[in-house]
């Protein structure tokens, strides 16, 4: 049996991997060193790579990311951790306005190639502020890459394609997946920033799913096999660049799409999945295009109701009975 | 980390002394950085000191009331860790070690003041008149929160870092608009920790501040660590210093000294309420426990620097003041401790019967009046909960 590590374990053991293989990658962050991430998600790090490559910072997003573009700009190739993906609005400025336009402004001459990493998510009752699911933020900014891996072996492979990636990359880590499970990596591990991964092979339902998400398609498709329902669940990986070729593929089989998203439903991400669906596989579909959403309220602090704010394996079930039943 | 301009240094004192800006530069340069213009009216020993700018007349009744201020925040603060290590409490962040930051600075103010505080400011809630029921009702995740700010004119726990600093300012700029700074005036209070002064926010909140003369306090608790990071980390100078590059008085007060942070808290209040503009207080002092219940601190600090701190609890001079000066009977540290554990036991009792919010409620308050969306959502969730219900009684 293969190494099992946690997805926690796989974050430091992704950028470990890359710092090994380029001395140009450093990281910054606030709590990254001597504490190892307020996630233990750079654990080790600072042992192996000292002050000069794993750099704390002060408590300024701004400063972070916007020192990770100018730091890019000399060819270091910067992984900056910004705590929690709630405060990729306090550095928003940088994410929105300056590094994904640097390329383009400069007609090619400049890049930036560096990684923001964050912990994105609900599932553990960090109320309002610290729990919210912002990739669709993300999605609304052309010029960003947006990577959410749902695996441990997926972290280390996606995150090595970030860093090596030339445009700037937002790369979502789930909250309620740092202590899930999975095989490790093999030495080298690369996953191309863009491919979907076919989860869980079916013919007569597409879930679309996207990091946290996953795990809760996969529940649901196994819970509906008891039934005999042969649910596919397409891990999208990432939302920039967008495999929508493999989804389109799977529904072509399927006829029937679900897609479930942690973020809200108003400007989640599976509208724009819906929308190219509906426009290049309309002839595709048996049945409406439905959407397993949050909510579109804040989300709370109390845990009996932030479970049900954000998407659950019953209502992913739910909504795939109806969608069969359609 | 040094004083490495003594004019700078100097520049930088309170109100009082800033027709004087030369006085004590030489001075200021000579001793260590950390007692650098560090106003203290009680010693560690508890000792009480005299301090040109800030005479303080209080009674031993008055001095009494702190002492139990203190003590029963402390309690408070005991009783969340316990709740929190037992499972009731997700979260908790401790004030150990700034109690007297807290209770001097909260004592100082007046009902109409305002005060918008971080997620720390157990002592400072205790003074507004906050039930702390409340508190626990935010750090067990039952509420944002919850309570009416205008109650006790005490802001809701702001979590991300420094944001209130700009909050206090519009607000400190709102009573200006209204009349109400001048004889009888009002002014708001803001805390944040050392780590926030890396924040923009802080800093743009100390520009607008200055240049409006808003009448606001900026409470900075140093208390040395911004979760792992050190201050050397956040500042090479005093941090009180950098109010005069802003334009405004900035006083580093001993944190751990009840006397002086009331005193100090008083006069950078009453300024502010006469119009005199802003103050940033440095209160300097310790984060004796963990940055939160999450936190380890044996990872990254060093325990002797722990244990000097000790010595300068913030509870002990008081009690040392009250047995020696005031000739205070043992039997009312008794009555205290006992109040203490009374409250204590308020609290927890009260902690593990709080009733989770109903699942319903996640629709209500996000806007003024239901929108049709957030009535077609709440209408569907309903429906899905409803649809549980037969499966739960053929259980």
């Amino acid at each position: 049996m293969a190494d099992v590590i946690t997805y926690r374990e796989a974050v430091s053991e992704g950028i470990a991997r890359e710092m090994r293989r380029d001395p140009s990658v450093v990281c910054l962050g606030e709590d990254i060193g001597a504490a190892g991430g307020v996630f233990k998600t750079t654990a080790g790090l600072f042992a192996e790579f000292g002050p000069d490559r794993i750099k704390d910072t002060p408590i300024s997003e701004q400063a972070i990311v916007g020192m990770a573009m100018g730091a890019a700009m000399t060819g270091v190739r910067p992984v900056a951790e910004i705590m929690f993906s709630d405060f990729l609005a306090c550095c928003w400025d940088y994410l929105a306005n300056e590094i994904p336009k640097m390329r383009y402004m400069t007609g090619g001459q400049v890049k930036v190639p560096l990684v923001v990493r964050t912990a994105n998510g609900g599932g553990l009752g960090f109320g309002a502020q610290h729990s919210q699911s912002v990739e669709n933020w993300a999605l609304a900014v052309p010029g960003l890459k947006v990577v959410a891996p749902a695996t441990p072996a997926d972290v280390i492979g996606l995150l090595a394609a970030a860093i090596r990636s030339d445009d700037p990359v937002l790369f979502f880590e789930h909250k309620g997946l740092f202590a899930s499970k999975g095989e490790t990596a093999p030495d080298g591990h690369l996953v191309p920033l863009g491919q979907a991964a076919v989860a869980r092979a079916g013919s007569d339902v597409t879930i679309v799913a996207l990091a946290s998400t996953v795990p809760l398609a996969l529940a649901a498709a196994d819970e509906l096999a008891e039934g005999g329902v042969a649910a596919e669940v397409v891990d999208l990986r990432c939302l920039v660049p967008l495999d929508m070729a493999t989804v389109l593929a799977s529904v072509g089989k399927t006829s029937r799409l679900l897609i479930v998203e942690e973020n809200p439903y108003q400007g989640g991400w599976g509208g724009t999945v819906a929308s190219v669906v509906a426009d290049e596989g309309f002839e595709l579909l048996d049945a409406p295009i439905r959407r397993v959403a949050a909510e579109c309220v804040p989300l709370p602090f109390a845990d009996v109701l932030e479970d049900q704010v954000i998407p659950t394996t019953a209502k992913v079930v739910a909504a795939l009975r109806s969608l069969l039943a359609y | 980390m040094a004083v490495k301009d003594a004019g700078q240094a100097a520049s930088s004192q309170s109100r009082g002394a800033r027709g004087r800006a030369s006085r004590s530069a030489a001075a200021v340069a000579d001793r260590p950085p950390e007692q650098a213009e560090l106003v203290q009216l009680l010693t560690p020993e508890g000792e009480r000191v005299k301090h040109p700018d800030y005479p303080l007349d209080i009674t031993a009744a008055e001095v009494k009331g702190l002492y139990r201020d203190l003590v029963i925040v402390r309690r408070i603060d005991f009783e969340a860790i316990a709740l929190q290590r037992q499972g009731e409490l997700g979260i908790w962040a401790s004030l150990l070690g700034q109690e007297a930051a807290q209770v001097g600075s909260g004592r100082a103010l007046g009902p109409r003041d305002m005060a918008f505080p971080t997620y720390r400011e157990h002592g400072v809630a205790w003074c507004r008149g906050l039930d702390p029921m409340k508190l626990l009702e935010l750090f067990r995740g039952v509420s944002h929160g919850g309570w009416d700010p205008t109650e006790h004119n005490f802001h809701l726990y702001t979590i991300v870092i420094g944001s209130q600093t700009l909050h206090a300012t519009g607000y400190a700029m709102g009573i200006q608009r209204d009349g109400a700074v001048g004889e009888d005036g009002e002014a708001v209070i803001v805390y944040f920790g050392d780590g926030a002064t890396s924040q923009g926010d802080v800093n743009e909140a100390f520009i607008y501040a200055s240049v409006n003369n808003a009448p606001v306090v900026f409470f900075c608790q140093n208390n040395q660590w911004a979760i792992s990071e050190p201050l050397e980390r956040q500042s090479r100078v005093p941090l009180y210093q950098r109010a005069s590059g802003f334009g405004f008085p900035g006083v580093r007060v001993d944190g751990n000294d009840v006397f002086a942070c009331l005193a100090v808290t008083r006069k950078a209040m009453q300024a502010a309420r006469e119009g005199q503009g802003p103050t940033l207080i440095e209160a300097y002092t310790y984060r004796m426990g963990a940055h939160t219940t999450t936190d380890d601190p044996t990872r990254y600090r060093l325990s002797a620097e722990l244990e000097a701190w000790k010595l300068k609890d913030p509870i002990e001079r008081v009690k040392q003041y009250l047995i020696r000066t005031e000739q205070v009977e043992m039997s009312f540290f008794d009555e205290v401790d006992a109040e203490a554990a009374e409250v204590g036991g308020q609290v927890r009792a009260a902690c593990q019967t709080m009733p989770d919010p109903l699942p319903e409620s996640m629709f209500d308050d996000v806007y003024t009046s239901r929108t049709a969306q957030n009535a077609a959502e709440r209408a569907e969730f309903d429906a899905y909960l409803d649809s549980f219900v037969g499966e739960e009684a053929a259980r």
